[in-house]
């Protein structure tokens, strides 16, 4: 792995060899007639882990969740939590608590009797039940609501009363189907942080489903990106924003730009490609090993891309265009440029100068240049 | 400043004539009520306040002017002292009360049954169910209880039934009596039960009975838990449509109940038209509908409006 990867000292729970995976997914596939939902999945997820399974609708992730929940039984495979094999665990034997999308609150109850359904449930004295829905109600800051009724709350209190209904079990995994899905874009940014906090207060191991990048970039401690049934990537979110293995992740994850090439050199520490469509040679640092003659992608991020009227020294990794469009998006702006093969590149700028003072502007003829490590072969 | 007023007012004068279109389509059910239901009521209980006389009509006016223009007013209370001094009508309003409650309550086991079941089959063949739940209303109400009488009868059904298994050595006499009363009963308004039950089963959402799972209740714990609860404005409704009815039930009795042990119903139609006393019929039927009728309406609404 190159250098960029692993500015940490410590190891993470799944970068260390004798860690021992809390939950596993053991080739789990699913069907719903001549329709495959899932196919193939293996995953191990660690204790404490928050992990964000990301994809479009129609991916498989929420169907995933739903066999971990005990809601589907897979068509094949196994499921594991703890060491042990949950498979035909109906859903109200495990030790495992959801919280739905819609929040799912039982409207004829209160806060705190929907909190206490699950502690009912378990025959636990009343004393105990009053204690822990009351810790519950602390744990998301909804104390003095446990009167009234979902029907009384607004969209964030109702999320924050499924959240403790759904930890006050204390399970061993909790699953979030969307959990920030039905905020609003303030509300959602700073739950996000609430979340995790929470999280890591309690110890519980998270699996998540969102559709929202965003999200899960600032929340997961990893993330599987799926895509029709299957895991894509499974990675850190930098791992995966920075190496992206495929075409799809690296278009999934953010926006990019990718060239087309043939390679003309493949060495230890870097590879040569000629690209027409860059209409110049590519130098990557990047240690995949292709072979020389064949046809490969380079991808590069947008806020990797250097632009300046002034061509830059050296004629490897950088491109001359013309200034199609400019993006202003208040902190940033993203240039597209064309370039004499009329592929349009994007490189997004902060802006560092006033709009009426920036160096570059509209058709101006410009020339685009990265670094060498920034460049990522994608290999399929 | 006068063409700034000029829209304002428009906008009043239409949001004014808006209400009172408003006021119109609410005022609607009340005229109904008071066209259909409260003056009858009122001319029911005048006919309970007056006196029973052997002319046409058989009962004496309460209001009466008299020459140097006086308004004479009788007022005849003997009637409802008579309803709960003479044990005849209050035997006759526990048997009421009895056969209504027991077959309410067959009614709703039966009918929650049946509609929980209905929400459990494939959406495309539900339709033909509650098809099936609806289609004998298409025949006579009439021909319905007759058909029990063939049913139940000494030579009837049942009792050829019977014989032939060899569970009974000769025919019993299932008609006639309180039990064929509440089959007739159950028989005849087991729809009005099904019907707003599964209405409220069906628009349960399915995540509540996840949820409820993922909590730890098995099946059984999730419908006690869950869907009864939430199910209760529908079996409220049905109680009520099938109760209220039973209560004053008429023909059924007449048809298949005992000669001696009489329901309110039957009571009022010997006293109107076999005794000819109008006013005691009509005391009878006034203070049914306050002992019974008022509580369970009032009761209802009380529930909705807990509900919304």
């Amino acid at each position: 792995m190159p250098p960029l990867s692993q500015p940490q000292q410590t190891l993470e729970y799944w970068q260390d060899p004798k860690a021992k995976p809390y939950i596993v997914i053991d080739n789990v596939s699913k069907s719903f007639g001549s329709v495959q939902a899932v196919k193939g999945v293996s995953l191990q997820i660690y204790k404490g882990e928050l992990f964000s399974l990301l994809g479009g609708s129609g991916s498989g992730k929420t169907t995933l969740l739903r066999m971990l929940a005990g809601f589907e039984a897979p068509s094949a495979g196994r499921i594991y939590i703890d060491d042990a094999d949950v498979t035909d665990w109906p859903a109200y034997e495990r030790p495992v608590n959801m919280m739905f999308q819609s929040y799912a609150l039982f409207p004829h109850m209160t806060v705190s009797q929907n909190i206490a359904f699950g502690l009912k449930q378990e025959r636990i004295a009343k004393k105990i039940i009053q204690d822990k829905v009351k810790w519950a109600l602390d744990l998301v800051q909804m104390a003095g609501f446990g009167d009234r009724k979902p029907s009384q709350l607004s969209g964030g209190q109702r999320q924050r009363v499924a959240l403790a209904r759904s930890l006050v079990k204390e399970p061993k995994l909790l699953l979030l189907d969307e959990p920030l899905g039905a905020l609003d874009k303030r509300l959602r940014e700073q739950t996000q942080f609430e979340l995790v906090n929470i999280q890591e207060r309690v110890g519980i191991t998270f699996v998540m489903v969102t559709h929202d990048q965003e999200e899960a970039m600032t929340m997961s401690t990893r993330l599987g990106i799926m895509e029709e049934g299957r895991i894509r990537q499974i990675g850190a979110p930098h791992d995966i924003y920075e190496f992206p293995n495929s075409r799809y992740v690296a278009e999934f994850i953010g926006s990019m730009n990718i060239f087309e090439g043939i390679v003309i050199e493949d060495q230890d520490d870097f590879v040569l490609i000629d690209s027409e469509e860059a209409g110049c040679q590519l130098y990557v640092t990047d240690s995949a090993a292709v072979p020389v003659g064949s046809h490969t992608a380079v991808a590069i991020r947008p806020e990797k891309v250097m632009i300046s009227s002034t061509p830059p020294a050296g004629n490897r990794n950088s491109a001359k265009g013309v200034v199609r469009e400019i993006a202003y998006l208040g902190d940033i702006s993203i240039y597209y440029v064309e370039l004499e093969s009329g592929k349009m590149v994007q490189a997004a700028r902060p802006n560092l100068l006033r709009f009426s003072e920036r160096e570059v502007t509209w058709d101006e003829e410009v020339y685009l240049f990265w670094r060498a490590e920034n460049g990522v072969i994608l290999t399929s | 400043m006068i063409h700034q007023n000029r829209p304002l007012k428009r906008y009043h004068s239409r949001r004014r004539s808006a209400l009172r279109d408003r006021q119109f389509v609410t005022a609607v059910p009340y005229l109904w009520l008071i066209l259909f239901f409260l003056i009858p009521f009122l001319l029911v209980f005048k006919i309970s306040l007056s006196e029973s006389v052997l002319a046409v009509p058989p009962y004496l006016p309460i209001f009466e002017w008299v020459p140097e223009g006086f308004l004479n007013i009788h007022l005849n209370i003997g009637n409802y002292l008579r309803l709960f001094l003479d044990p005849f009508y209050a035997s006759g309003l526990m048997t009421s009360l009895i056969i209504a409650f027991v077959a309410t309550l067959v009614c709703l086991v039966v009918g929650y049954t049946i509609a929980y079941s209905i929400t459990r089959i494939p959406q495309q063949w539900r339709f033909i169910f509650l098809l099936l739940i609806i289609l004998p209303f298409w025949t006579s109400f009439l021909v319905r209880v007759y058909a029990w009488m063939g049913i139940l009868s000494k030579d009837g059904l049942l009792n050829q039934l019977l014989l032939s298994l060899g569970l009974i050595q000769e025919p019993k006499q299932f008609l006639y009596n309180n039990f064929s009363v509440i089959v007739g009963i159950v028989y005849c308004y087991l729809p009005f039960m099904i019907l707003p039950i599964y209405s409220v089963l069906e628009k349960i959402d399915e995540v509540y009975l996840e949820a409820a799972y993922d909590l730890g209740c098995s099946p059984w714990g999730a419908f006690w838990r869950v869907t009864f609860p939430l199910s209760l404005p529908g079996v409220l409704s049905g109680v009520a449509l099938v109760f209220i009815p039973a209560l004053g039930e008429f023909v059924i009795p007449e048809l298949l109940g005992a000669p001696d042990n009489l329901m309110i119903g039957r009571i009022i139609w010997i006293e109107f038209f076999n005794n000819r006393d109008w006013p005691i019929a009509a005391t009878v039927a006034v203070v049914m509908l306050l002992m019974f009728i008022v509580p369970i309406m009032v009761l209802q609404r009380r529930q909705l409006r807990k509900q919304g």
